[in-house]
């Protein structure tokens, strides 16, 4: 596809790394030129110098022949500007990001009458993560699969864990779970494990499970948590306003601490709901007076990613609440995952993935079949879901007979509402919904797992 | 420094100079020589240290800016020195150094030889030395990106230090299609021309290697007074098609796009048709009695200018008999050279116009100290980074070409011949004055000189920086 991406920020660049990778043509357009030409250097798009709402500017970036623009600058009313000027010019799909939250209950009004394939507001959609999190604390991220009937999830081994120094194949006869280990991701590598492998501390490790075999066997390894009933978020920005919004609104008790006053006069007017406290996060005292200590959720969202990270430090030393902390902006993977952070939400690669997800499938009526895709561990591994034709190469063969590429992994089989772990007798039938994990290429098909 | 990746990429470079040393194989076969059974021996030795080098995947894949230069520029001097091998085997050049300055020259697309007698030549060799012209003129690694799928984005830092002029675009999104453009458009000119000389009486072979030197704006002549010995008809379609040459490419993608006003837009190609008319004019004035009609004068002026001015170095005349004006104005374009983003070398229009316009700013600011204006170029405004480093090469290229001139001094020939010798090495043209003038060659020189103005050739060629990056220490650091 022919894409162009207006604004060279975080959410651009992410973008752009990850679409480079799938072989769409792409141009970005930004008004400054150190972060165009910090794009063309390091990845596989042209740059274009100028302003995104300007006509001109959009022409010579091939605006007439685009197929999708994806305005994503920090100024919303000129991603919205910017998608209909293309819309009006070209015959491309518009993604715009629009973050105000006044624009938040208009969203369905804009996309009609703009005619916008997607808006995303990317503090939203981190928000929503966030409470998806503490819906569900055992798992440090969770993807669902087949519109929410199987999920993905995603937990880190400790060294008190029963599975540190266990043997994969031991795994079902030391804990009688049906779960499926798909991806290991041990400092920046990703495996997809064989029976040998073996657990380390800090492996974050991803399972498939429905919801109730998922509780049983986190209930097993010692991590299960219930559901948070009472949450303090540490700063009042926008993600902790959806955040607050969202866990009210589901009856979880929100404490919102902020520094700014007429920021906490806002919140309040905003949010009658909520405990509003105007004051610094980072004062030990005041956290104690708040009830840190018997606090289950915790969630660092303030402006600052070295602030949230000893925020979440702390709370995980004297409590034993879940912990949620945002980074916006540094991305030392590595070395973040080996701290005890719990649960982390950037909300860059969100806002990427939720356009990634649209993208692909607009892609997917042009040349491939991917239902949903995930990526995992920063790309290194994906996980797709896929719809199975009935002329499909794979169909209709027990998997111990099919012959897969190296590091393909079939996570499970959705029949007709019932979840199937596979094994090798199973088989792949037309009209199922299957997950497969790869690592190390990728594809578009689900013909492509198996060796040519 | 990531050596492991720079390794792996001159083992891809190698590989594809055997495919390259196949052809000057199959030219001997068709004449029947023996001798370029040696074309084939080195094209299997480059395929074996190639396929060795590339054997294992290097750990990281990162290419940044510097390993992108180091990486071009060893290239370059790897590939002139196996290039040069054949040369030395099958016996047409029998001292390595002269087979060596032979082939940077035809990488170089300089055109400078230091044979006496180039039709004693085996075919295999004529044909090797033209078709590095053709390699040369475009790039080597625009070629290999064309063809191979290499390590996405970080590419274009090989691109960079390929490329000729102060900035390199891409034409397209993605950086192999933008390869394959270029080389789409080149091989088009290229046919072009082979078709249209066959057509008008030139034999193929001929033909082949004329256009090779032509497109490439290289210069080797397969016959001892180069396009002179053909008919005017061929030579006015070889003036067109070093003209041609010249042009920044982007003018023909704009063409080729459809968009005929952004093609005339571009303010360098304006200048550089601009300039060989101007030249030609002043030339065809000035040497007018020279020859028995006005039309042969003008024939000649437009060619000498043609090749001069994009830096192939063919000639149809001696320009060293030429009235002094005629000659300097030829040295001046030798400087200017043809634009950015084509085959040609020298110092390119665009930075000229750079420069100037940046004089003209400082002359403002003298008039108006407060003054804030920007440089703009086709509308677009001039970053600041390019200037500076269009600046940094004005520097490089006058402290290069004076203390080039010193060195090759030391032979104690003539100033002219020194000067234009460096001259014409650092601007890739071929052909100075007097000496080393038209109808001479650079065999004269001594051992060291040729090594300083094969230095030059390679510096010239690749824009001075990834040449003078080598020479920094900490290049070589790991980091």
């Amino acid at each position: 596809m022919n894409i162009i991406i207006v604004g060279c920020g975080k959410v651009g660049y992410t973008l752009v790394e990850q679409l480079s990778n799938e072989d769409h043509n792409l141009v970005v357009i930004d008004e400054k030129p150190e972060k165009v030409q910090y794009i063309t250097d390091r990845l596989d798009a042209m740059g274009i110098v100028g302003n995104g709402v300007n006509h001109k500017t959009l022409l010579d970036a091939g605006i007439t022949t685009a197929d999708l623009l994806i305005a994503v600058t920090g100024d919303d009313e000129k991603n919205l500007l910017a998608c209909v000027i293309a819309k009006k010019t070209g015959h491309c799909q518009t993604i715009a990001r629009v973050r105000n939250p006044i624009y938040n209950s208009e969203v369905e009004f804009l996309k009609k009458e703009f005619g916008l394939a997607m808006i995303i507001n990317p503090e939203r959609a981190a928000a929503l993560e966030i409470a998806r999190i503490f819906q569900f604390p055992s798992a440090i991220r969770v993807d669902s699969f087949a519109k929410g009937h199987v999920e993905l999830l995603h937990f880190k081994v400790t060294d008190k864990s029963p599975l540190f120094h266990m043997k994969l194949f031991n795994l079902h006869q030391t804990l009688h779970s049906d779960v499926l280990v798909c991806t290991v991701v041990r400092e920046d590598e990703v495996i997809i494990p064989n029976g040998d492998f073996e657990f380390q501390e800090n492996d974050i490790v991803a399972i498939v499970s429905q919801r109730h075999n998922a509780i049983e066997f986190f209930r097993k390894i010692g991590i299960m948590k219930n559901r948070v009933d009472n949450a303090i978020l540490a700063g009042g920005g926008k993600v902790s306003y959806y955040l607050a919004k969202s866990l009210i609104e589901s009856g979880i008790k929100v404490t919102i601490i902020e520094i700014d006053h007429a920021r906490c006069e806002h919140l309040s007017e905003i949010l009658p709901e909520a405990t509003i406290i105007c004051g610094d996060a980072t004062d030990q005292e005041l956290l104690a007076e708040e009830g840190l200590e018997h606090a289950q959720g915790f969630a660092a969202l303030t402006g600052l990613d070295e602030e949230n990270i000893l925020l979440s430090l702390y709370a995980n030393r004297i409590s034993k609440a879940k912990t949620v902390t945002k980074i916006n902006r540094i991305s030392f993977n590595s070395v973040i995952n080996e701290l005890n952070l719990g649960s982390i939400i950037y909300p860059r690669i969100i806002t990427a993935d939720y356009i990634l997800k649209h993208v692909r499938s607009t892609n997917n009526s042009r040349n491939s079949n991917v239902e949903t895709l995930y990526k995992l561990a920063n790309g290194k591994a994906e996980a797709l879901e896929f719809i199975i034709k009935e002329d499909s190469a794979v169909a209709n063969i027990p998997l111990q007979d099919l012959n897969f590429r190296k590091n393909t992994l079939i996570g499970c089989i959705y029949r007709n509402g019932k979840v199937i772990l596979p094994t090798g007798q199973d088989m792949m039938k037309a009209g199922d919904s299957v997950l497969v994990v790869i690592s190390g290429y990728r594809i578009s098909d689900i013909k492509e797992i198996l060796e040519d | 420094m990531n050596y492991s990746m720079v390794l792996y990429i001159l083992g891809y470079m190698l590989k594809f100079e055997s495919a390259f040393l196949m052809l000057p194989f199959l030219v001997g076969l068709i004449y029947s020589e023996d001798t370029s059974l040696s074309y084939l021996v080195v094209a299997v030795v480059c395929l074996v240290l190639g396929g060795l080098l590339t054997h294992k995947k290097p750990t990281s894949p990162s290419l940044y800016t510097r390993e992108g230069f180091v990486t071009v520029a060893l290239s370059w001097i790897v590939m002139s020195i196996f290039g040069a091998i054949p040369l030395v085997l099958t016996g047409d050049i029998p001292s390595y150094v002269d087979a060596l300055f032979e082939t940077i020259s035809g990488f170089t697309t300089t055109g400078a030889s230091i044979l006496t007698d180039v039709e004693a030549l085996s075919h295999a060799s004529l044909f090797w030395r033209s078709f590095t012209h053709w390699i040369g003129g475009m790039g080597v690694f625009v070629f290999i990106m064309a063809i191979l799928p290499l390590m996405g984005g970080s590419t274009m830092n090989l691109m960079k230090a390929e490329s000729p002029g102060p900035s390199v675009s891409k034409l397209v999104p993605h950086v192999k299609d933008t390869a394959k453009i270029l080389y789409g458009m080149y091989i088009g000119i290229t046919l072009c021309e082979i078709v249209l000389l066959c057509v008008f009486g030139m034999p193929l072979f001929d033909s082949l290697c004329t256009t090779f030197g032509t497109v490439g704006t290289g210069g080797f002549g397969i016959k001892n007074n180069s396009i002179a010995a053909y008919s005017p008809t061929l030579q006015i379609i070889v003036t067109i098609f070093m003209i041609l040459s010249g042009i920044n490419y982007s003018f023909y993608f704009f063409i080729l796009s459809k968009k005929i006003g952004d093609a005339f837009h571009i303010e360098e190609v304006r200048w550089y048709l601009l300039l060989i008319l101007v030249s030609a004019g002043a030339i065809i004035y000035d040497i007018r009695h020279l020859y028995p009609t006005l039309g042969e004068a003008v024939r000649h002026a437009f060619f000498q200018v043609g090749s001069i001015i994009t830096t192939t170095g063919y000639g149809t005349t001696d320009f060293d008999l030429w009235p002094s004006m005629s000659k300097t104005i030829l040295v001046i374009l030798m400087f200017i050279g043809a634009c950015a983003g084509s085959t040609g070398g020298g110092m390119k229009v665009s930075r000229l116009v750079i420069l100037f316009k940046t004089i003209k700013k400082e002359l403002s600011l003298i008039i108006h100290p407060r003054e804030v204006r920007k440089i703009r170029v086709d509308g677009h405004i001039v970053e600041h980074s390019i200037l500076r480093s269009t600046n940094v090469f004005l520097v490089i290229y006058f402290v290069l070409l004076l203390s080039s001139t010193l060195f090759i001094s030391i032979d104690e020939f003539d100033f002219t011949t020194n000067f234009t010798a460096v001259v014409s090495a650092l601007n890739n043209i071929g052909p100075g004055l007097n000496q080393v003038g038209p109808t001479q060659n650079f065999s004269i020189f001594s051992v060291f000189s040729k090594f300083v103005l094969m230095f030059d050739m390679l510096a010239g060629r690749l824009e001075l920086f990834p040449m003078m990056v080598l020479f920094m220490p900490s290049t070589w650091k790991h980091k």
